[in-house]
């Protein structure tokens, strides 16, 4: 195809995606570099009988006048990404010299709202993302030995938590697990404790989010997992079968190795999908002990007040960051492809 | 053919149904729960006391006389304006659907037929754009939106939500564009015909089953979006999924919760008929990325 046809059938595409996925990422990137304008205080003198006083204030008006004229408030160049709710660089350094143990330093680090988030959205993503390779791949095998007249309904039965919109999923769930809940009120009996509820520990958020993670991602390992069992040569495993191999063998020797391109593709989705986390945390309304990179985002651009730009920008930029390293081996992989080809 | 290989022992058939029945629990019931929940009353749902209260519905028979009671799914649907919320989703999926269709046949089309490498890098930056999470995007979105006074109404919602589904079906639709053969078009276009009219006359009539696949996730991407538009739209012009939110914040009244409840339901109820019919087109989509590695 000429160069100039692919332009124009591309154009429409690239456009939407040049305008509205790469400008927002340097837009962003600009708002990093900026902090939300100070207000600007005054000197008043305020005088009576009995003598004159001055006193500070906001100067209201001009407050207002800066921000009309630089609305993104003033430069800040890396400051953003160096303060304590970021990066907290000073912060680091002094629990470092504050602190002689080092299980004393890392738990004053992952007291920071930065580093917290990080521990969480990292900890979700690398619990669930083997859980759902496991279980969807045992899943994929017992559907796949089933009668064909019933397949159909327990496919369709499996893929649902897959389809629902995180939120809802995670409401779903919630509206069980919750104190009040069915699940929950029955556990509290059983285990005799009126106040077991899973917003009474930070182990109890944390493995709940888990559980929901699962429960929203298997489907989706499940359909892939399954879509490669067809792929599987059946001749091997006669052959197999005929030299005397077991079931679990077959699976473990024929099976697994084959569908080895499979589980690393799951894998990837489920790493990319899982670090964006945060709709369970607001399902759950889990922001008390469980914080995610993307939650702090959506905190600081629901702030009431003011919205927070900066902050926001620089968060982004940092979990931009975390998606790049996490795809880095993908990229990598591609591009030595990509040479050997040439 | 039946091989030996599909010949297993009534031990293994045994566990295997009981696994089955046990998964299909975990992932069907929730969803009948909140089902029969909804035609309760709080009290009943969030039962603190008792939870056989929900199945027996108690106190929804003290106050309202009957064991299972609509007022959820009417107040909701009247007092709580969740019709326009409905409304809303149908126009932004219906445009996201019908303009990331378009513009995705044409650009992956382009896609699979180019022979020159950049068609490669604009692949792997789709991929890397596919991973950006929603919400960093949104934070670029904003000021200059607020900015440019666009802030708060559907048709930037549609416009942003298009963008973000771009990379997804533009993969999606160039692995099926790989699978239509070359020799198609190629001989519309010794024919004479141009590579539009090839597309136009020759593809457009055979592409139908990926496009059916590549819509249904474009649908289930802007029904299911939460980031962008409880960020991007204003209050009055929420779609189902903030909306459902909006209603768990406010809690002035008891009732809210379950209106909640029941406009989960009713937000649900249609995304699954919609995928009980295209149940195979979703599950061929999801792994025309995987099983060619």
């Amino acid at each position: 195809m000429p160069h100039k046809t692919f332009f124009w059938f591309f154009f429409p595409s690239g456009l939407a995606m040049i305008l509205f996925i790469g400008l927002p990422i340097f837009s962003s990137f600009f708002q990093s570099l900026h902090i939300e304008p100070e207000q600007i205080l005054i000197e008043v003198e305020t005088c009576d009988p009995f003598g004159c006083e001055t006193e500070v204030q906001v100067d209201l008006e001009a407050t207002a006048q800066s921000a009309a004229e630089n609305p993104l408030g003033r430069f800040n160049g890396f400051g953003t990404y160096k303060d304590r709710n970021h990066l907290a660089f000073e912060e680091i350094q002094e629990a470092w010299q504050s602190t002689g143990d080092f299980s004393d330093f890392i738990k004053n680090v992952l007291n920071l709202p930065f580093y917290k988030s990080l521990l969480f959205t990292l900890t979700f993503c690398f619990t669930v993302t083997p859980c759902v390779i496991v279980l969807g791949f045992i899943v994929a095998l017992s559907v796949n030995v089933l009668a064909k007249s019933i397949k159909g309904m327990v496919i369709f039965g499996t893929i649902l938590p897959m389809i629902v919109t995180p939120l809802i999923g995670s409401l779903v769930l919630f509206w069980m697990i919750d104190s009040q809940g069915v699940l929950g009120a029955t556990i509290q009996i059983i285990f005799d404790d009126p106040n077991l509820s899973l917003k009474s520990s930070k182990a109890l958020t944390w493995i709940t989010l888990i559980i929901y993670g699962i429960w929203h991602n298997t489907p989706f390992a499940f359909v892939v997992f399954y879509a490669g069992l067809q792929t599987v040569p059946q001749d091997p495993i006669e052959a197999a079968l005929i030299d005397g191999a077991t079931r679990t063998q077959r699976v473990r020797h024929i099976v697994l190795p084959h569908l080895y391109p499979v589980a690393t593709f799951i894998a990837l989705i489920c790493l990319m999908d899982n670090f964006r986390v945060f709709e369970p945390i607001i399902g759950f309304s889990a922001e008390g002990v469980a914080q995610s990179l993307s939650w702090m985002i959506y905190k600081d651009l629901r702030n009431e007040t003011l919205m927070l730009f900066g902050s926001a920008g620089a968060t982004s930029m940092l979990t931009i960051l975390g998606v790049g390293i996490l795809l880095m081996p993908v990229l990598i992989r591609t591009w030595k492809e990509f040479k050997t080809e040439r | 053919m039946e091989s030996k290989v599909n010949k297993y022992s009534k031990q293994l058939i045994i566990i295997n149904s009981v696994f089955i029945i046990f998964w299909l629990t975990i992932s069907v019931f929730p969803f009948l729960w909140t089902l029969w929940g909804s035609l309760k009353v709080k009290a009943d749902f969030f039962s603190r006391a008792d939870w056989y209260y929900a199945i027996s519905g108690f106190n929804t028979l003290i106050e309202t006389g009957g064991r299972f009671t609509l007022n959820g799914y009417i107040e909701s649907w009247t007092e709580g304006e969740f019709g326009k919320a409905a409304l809303n989703t149908i126009i932004v999926t219906i445009s996201v659907v019908s303009i990331s269709l378009f513009l995705g046949t044409l650009g992956a089309y382009a896609l699979s037929r180019s022979t020159y490498k950049y068609t490669f890098w604009i692949l792997i930056a789709a991929l890397i754009f596919r991973a950006m999470p929603h919400i960093t995007l949104v934070s670029g979105y904003l000021f200059p939106f607020f900015q440019f006074k666009v802030w708060g109404i559907l048709p930037t919602t549609i416009i942003v939500l298009v963008a973000i589904n771009q990379p997804f079906t533009l993969w999606l639709l160039y692995s099926f564009f790989k699978t239509v053969p070359k020799e198609l078009d190629e001989s519309a276009l010794i024919d004479g015909c141009s590579y539009f009219q090839a597309f136009r006359f020759i593809i457009m009539p055979v592409m139908w089953p990926g496009v059916i696949t590549a819509g249904l996730f474009s649908l289930m991407l802007a029904y299911n979006d939460f980031t962008v538009t409880a960020l991007l739209l204003n209050q009055e012009n929420y779609t189902m999924v903030p909306k459902i939110n909006a209603y768990l914040g406010t809690v002035e009244h008891g009732g809210n919760y379950m209106w909640a409840v029941a406009s989960v339901v009713s937000a649900t109820a249609p995304l699954f008929m919609i995928v009980m019919f295209f149940q195979r087109q979703l599950i061929s989509g999801l792994t025309a990325g995987a099983v060619k590695g």
